[in-house]
């Protein structure tokens, strides 16, 4: 058994664009344009990253929600990009979703008994009379939910609970991997920390390897080993959560953390943030080799010409930038950064 | 001089099938030029509903609102609707969490600060165009002049944002009332929006009102914090005091609860358990309780008022637990002892 | 949005098409009178039968009558100009019929589209702004009869009601009467009660559609806004709220004009008038397939086009569509 339980290759989706009378491609929006990773066994991944990166879309395609333009996902040591009809279906069961809307992700005319036992119906398994429902009370004890709401519905249940079930459905087949997409994100301050607990528990207790996609820093700093982040369909530093956060590399992981408010007004005031100008240029037409060159301050003229490669930097961390961050830059700008 | 905005045990109360929603339920505040105030709270803890009383956009005919609401010395609760419009959007202006949905799909953004000026001033439409561009390009919009010509779903989501806050202070208000202005828009670009509008502050000498759930923002925005729960305001004090002497237990459990970039990565997250109560049926005596890790059996019967810490007039919580053990049990947690632990102490103490 | 037009132009084309052959095909399957036999007068002999047969051309197989009867109609095809064929009952050419019935359907439509906007969606409106009251309660209570009524009951009481030669409150012209006026205003004063009859259904879903439509809008965020700039309350309820949610309005009122020029049968066998609904429902009757199918693809083009128009309007109404 490797070390990796998944592996991503050159993973590209292109979303057409289509114009005129014979709705001929005319673009594509680029979501996810070339991402290359693996995902070792047992631990916590995490895809940052703001609206438009691609980030979802990778999940997606790591999952096979959908098939990717090209590149191989390997799942296993198998690919699995390919994978159609009953192997499709027998991958379901290893590998699962937590989504982030908690109100529209749960169908509102089944009940939570249903919805976490559907797993098992799909599948066929657990037949043997009583089974399935004793399976899934255990699953919401398990979660914090109480047994004896089985046969309530999604609305009588508050977003924190709801995420919960989200996660007793996710956890039922015992799968591999699960991919948590912003599952916090929608519900309030003080339940986030609860779902994130829980989520940490279970994935050491069960050793399921978890992919976290957020937007929040501090919340994947907390919960992720490594971290990939991403920037217009690339991945732009991928790094052990300790290196990212100690010393981030390429400027824009720099101005993402400079930019996260921090709760200490004594930081607020003392440190010199990094503003990036202007907006996320559209994914359907990134600007030319670096991405980011048309907002970062470091950029020159190779950075306009050269696409950089992503590649070992100083102090561990992986990133693609000709001119990355050096330390004396990241404790001016990073005021969170603590450089061993 | 009289304080800009003053709030004083504003109640606002909802009829509703179900019972009476207490939303707001007896706080007070208040703003002066040129400040920042940041209301801090979670969903269901009253925070928009005071905000938009003090605009009077809550008045319905199933609402109770009492207490006073005083803007520049002139009471805003009784005023007429006539009047109150008069300080809509040219005294008092206020900006929401989604641009998108808040500004109209269908007009043009430029015909919209247009709309909000002439309501306003007496100036002909050109004049009130160039107004218009004027802020536009104020609030860092490139080719104000071309956008100013463009739809809502035209703009990205910062662009929006700033487009909002362009038409918010066309009029120059003295007071800015931000609801989640944020919390919709990306990490990047909400730190610009944040600058801009600590920018516009300084520069126009707008009060600010900030309302959000991220303890992020009020720590980099306001200068005073009041954190809300269950419709009352359970710590009020300066924005240093609140985050590294606070000493309200809600407030405690909200720092502890939210992962930090400043503090180290290892540290457990201490969550809040139990959820917000429900504003129909409050929990009896401090509506905390439930969820309080230190809580004493009076503290089901009592319900506390906001007082004044001894030694700190600017700091005012809602806890029945004396001061000396707040501050105990805050140290206390501080140091990494978990507030179960805390809490098997509190309670062997004798009662006070 | 050139090139949409013309894609939707391609598809009205083949939806015209379907609308021919399908009805083609169902009186042809349908076991009717032999539409010869109808020509051919009293006691004819089997050789006249058969000639006149010959002359209809329906002794050729079906699929070939489909195709003889499309390049009748088209205009470039076949040399005569387009013709819809004769009428098995009177032998009198289609077309012509259905253009000369034209106005007056035409007339009947239009006047009762301005009368139900006038009433439904002032009626919409107050009843969305002063939800919950008497009146509002009221207002709905009426709709709902209005649209629970069938045309032909409300048109038999307001014969009975207002008719000036049988009515109970003898006031206006009443069945018959629109074909015996002669000026435009006597032509009008025939139509008021089919009018009202045709309008009432309409202007009550229209009310209805409003008002909920109108009461949802006035619940987003840029109305708080608005209210937030200090707009004055009707400012914010009509340029604002109004304009939102009467966009939706324009598609059913496509689709409605629409449906009406095809012909508001009832309300036309009801009060006598000679329009295109009229012509088809005796044709129907009566198996008389050219005139069926002259009408069946007037209606269906009527609709197919209104429904482009009223897309493409719709791009004009919100600036968020784009074709």
């Amino acid at each position: 058994m490797s070390d990796n339980v998944m592996e991503v290759r050159d993973l590209v989706k292109h979303f057409p664009i289509r114009q005129g009378l014979l709705q001929r491609q005319v673009g594509a929006v680029r979501a996810v344009d070339g991402v290359s990773f693996e995902v070792r066994r047992g631990e916590t991944l995490g895809l940052v990253g703001e609206s438009g990166c691609g980030k979802s879309t990778t999940a997606r395609l790591m999952l096979r929600l959908m098939a990717p333009t090209s590149g191989s996902v390997r799942f296993e040591d198998e690919e699995i990009a390919t994978a159609k009809g009953a192997r499709l279906k027998a991958l379901r069961r290893e590998m699962q979703m937590i989504f982030q809307d908690p109100y529209s992700s749960l169908n509102p005319r089944k009940t939570v008994g249903t919805i976490i036992s559907e797993p098992f119906a799909i599948h066929g398994l657990k037949k043997a009379e009583g089974e399935r429902k004793r399976t899934v009370r255990d699953l919401m004890d398990r979660v914090g939910l109480n047994p004896e709401h089985y046969n309530r519905y999604p609305h009588e249940f508050s977003g924190g609970q709801r995420q919960r079930i989200g996660v007793a459905r996710a956890l039922a087949l015992k799968p591999k991997v699960i991919v948590a997409d912003e599952p916090v994100s929608a519900l309030d301050v003080s339940i986030q920390a609860q779902i994130l607990n829980l989520l940490r528990e279970l994935q050491r207790e069960m050793g399921i390897t978890l992919i976290f996609i957020a937007h929040d820093l501090s919340v994947v700093r907390h919960m992720c080993d490594r971290v990939a982040v991403m920037y217009l369909g690339k991945i732009v530093e991928l790094a052990s959560s300790d290196e990212l956060y100690a010393h981030p590399r390429m400027p824009y992981t720099g101005a993402l953390m400079s930019a996260v408010p921090v709760p200490q007004p004594r930081l607020a005031a003392a440190k010199k943030r990094q503003i990036l100008a202007g907006d996320v240029p559209s994914p359907s037409n990134p600007p030319p080799a670096c991405r980011f060159h048309t907002r970062c301050w470091k950029a020159q003229e190779i950075c306009r010409q050269e696409d950089p490669p992503l590649e070992p930097k100083e102090g561990g961390n992986i990133a693609a930038c000709h001119f990355p961050l050096t330390d004396a830059e990241v404790i001016e700008r990073v005021p969170t950064a603590r450089i061993a | 001089m009289p304080p800009l905005l003053e709030v004083e045990d504003l109640r606002v109360h909802f009829e509703t099938e179900d019972g009476l929603v207490k939303a707001v339920d007896g706080i007070s505040y208040t703003v002066d030029r040129g400040e920042t105030l940041g209301i801090v709270g979670e969903s269901g803890s009253g925070k928009s509903v005071s905000s938009l009383s003090v605009m009077g956009l809550t008045r319905a005919r199933n609402a109770h609102i009492s207490g006073s609401v005083r803007f520049e010395g002139r009471d805003l609760l009784g005023a007429s609707e006539e009047d109150l419009r008069q300080v809509r959007g040219n005294d008092i202006a206020m900006i929401f969490q989604d641009p998108l949905s808040s500004l109209h799909p269908f007009y043009k953004v430029g015909k919209q600060i247009v709309e909000a000026i002439q309501a306003h001033r007496d100036v002909s439409k050109a004049q009130a165009y160039d107004r218009a561009v004027e802020m536009l390009g104020l609030v860092g919009i490139p080719e104000p002049r071309r956008r100013a010509d463009s739809y809502p779903h035209e703009f990205s989501g910062g662009m929006r944002q700033r487009a909002m806050i362009a038409m918010a202070l066309a009029n120059d208000p003295k007071l800015l009332i931000a609801d989640e202005p944020t919390t919709a828009l990306d990490v990047t670009v909400q730190a610009q929006i944040l600058d801009l509008i600590e920018t516009l502050q300084s520069e126009f000498d707008t009060a600010v009102v900030v309302i959000t759930h991220d303890l992020g923002v009020v720590a980099e925005m306001a200068d005073e914090i009041a954190v809300m729960y269950a419709g009352r305001i359970v710590e009020h004090g300066k924005s240093d005091t609140v985050f590294n002497a606070p000493e309200h237990p809600y407030t405690w459990g909200l720092l502890s609860s939210i992962p930090r970039m400043d503090a180290p990565r290892g540290d457990a997250l201490v969550p809040i358990s139990g959820r917000p109560p429900s504003l129909i049926n409050l929990p009896g005596g401090c509506s905390f309780h439930p969820r309080c890790p230190y809580v004493r059996d009076a503290h089901r019967r009592v319900d506390p008022m906001l007082e004044t810490v001894e030694g700190a007039p600017d700091h005012r919580v809602a806890c029945l637990l004396d001061s000396g053990t707040r501050r105990r049990l805050w140290s206390e947690l501080q140091q990494g002892v978990a507030p179960d632990v805390a809490r098997k102490d509190v309670i062997e103490e004798p009662l006070s | 949005m050139a090139a949409y037009i013309v894609r939707r132009l391609v598809w009205v084309i083949f939806l015209l098409f379907v609308v021919t052959l399908i009805t083609f095909v169902v009186f042809t399957v349908l076991p009717a009178v032999d539409p010869a036999l109808l020509r051919a007068g009293r006691q004819p002999t089997p050789q006249l039968i058969e000639s006149i047969r010959e002359a209809l051309g329906l002794d050729e197989p079906a699929p070939i009558q489909f195709i003889n009867y499309l390049g009748q109609i088209l205009p470039f095809v076949g040399g005569d100009g387009v013709n819809f064929g004769y009428s098995y009952q009177s032998n009198t050419e289609v077309l012509p019929q259905i253009l000369d019935r034209m106005p007056t359907t035409l007339f009947l439509t239009g006047g009762a589209v301005v009368l139900w906007l006038a009433i439904g969606i002032p009626i919409g409106m107050v009843s969305a702004v002063r939800t919950g009251s008497l009146l509002d309660r009221v207002l709905m209570g009426g709709a709902l009869v209005a649209i629970s009524a069938p045309v032909y009951f409300l048109g038999l009481v307001a014969l009975y009601l207002f008719d000036d030669s049988i009515g109970r409150f003898p006031l206006l012209p009443g069945s018959g009467a629109y074909q015996q006026a002669t000026s435009i205003f006597g032509k009008a004063e025939a139509l008021i009660m089919p009018w009202c009859v045709l309008a009432a259904a309409f202007a009550a879903i229209y009310a209805r559609f409003l008002r909920g439509n109108l009461i949802d809008t006035m619940q987003e965020d840029y109305i708080r806004t608005a209210r937030a700039k200090g707009l004055s309350e009707r400012r914010v309820t009509f340029r604002h709220g109004v304009r939102a949610a009467i966009t939706p309005i324009v598609t059913l009122l496509g689709l409605d004009i629409g449906l009406l020029l095809g012909g508001a049968i009832l309300t036309e066998t009801v009060f006598n008038i000679q329009g295109i609904g009229r012509y088809a429902y005796d044709a129907i009757v009566r198996f008389d397939l050219p005139v069926v199918q002259g009408t069946v693809l007037f209606g269906a083009f009527f609709i197919v086009i209104m429904s482009l128009i009223v897309d493409i309007l719709y791009a004009f109404v919100d600036p968020r569509v784009r074709y």
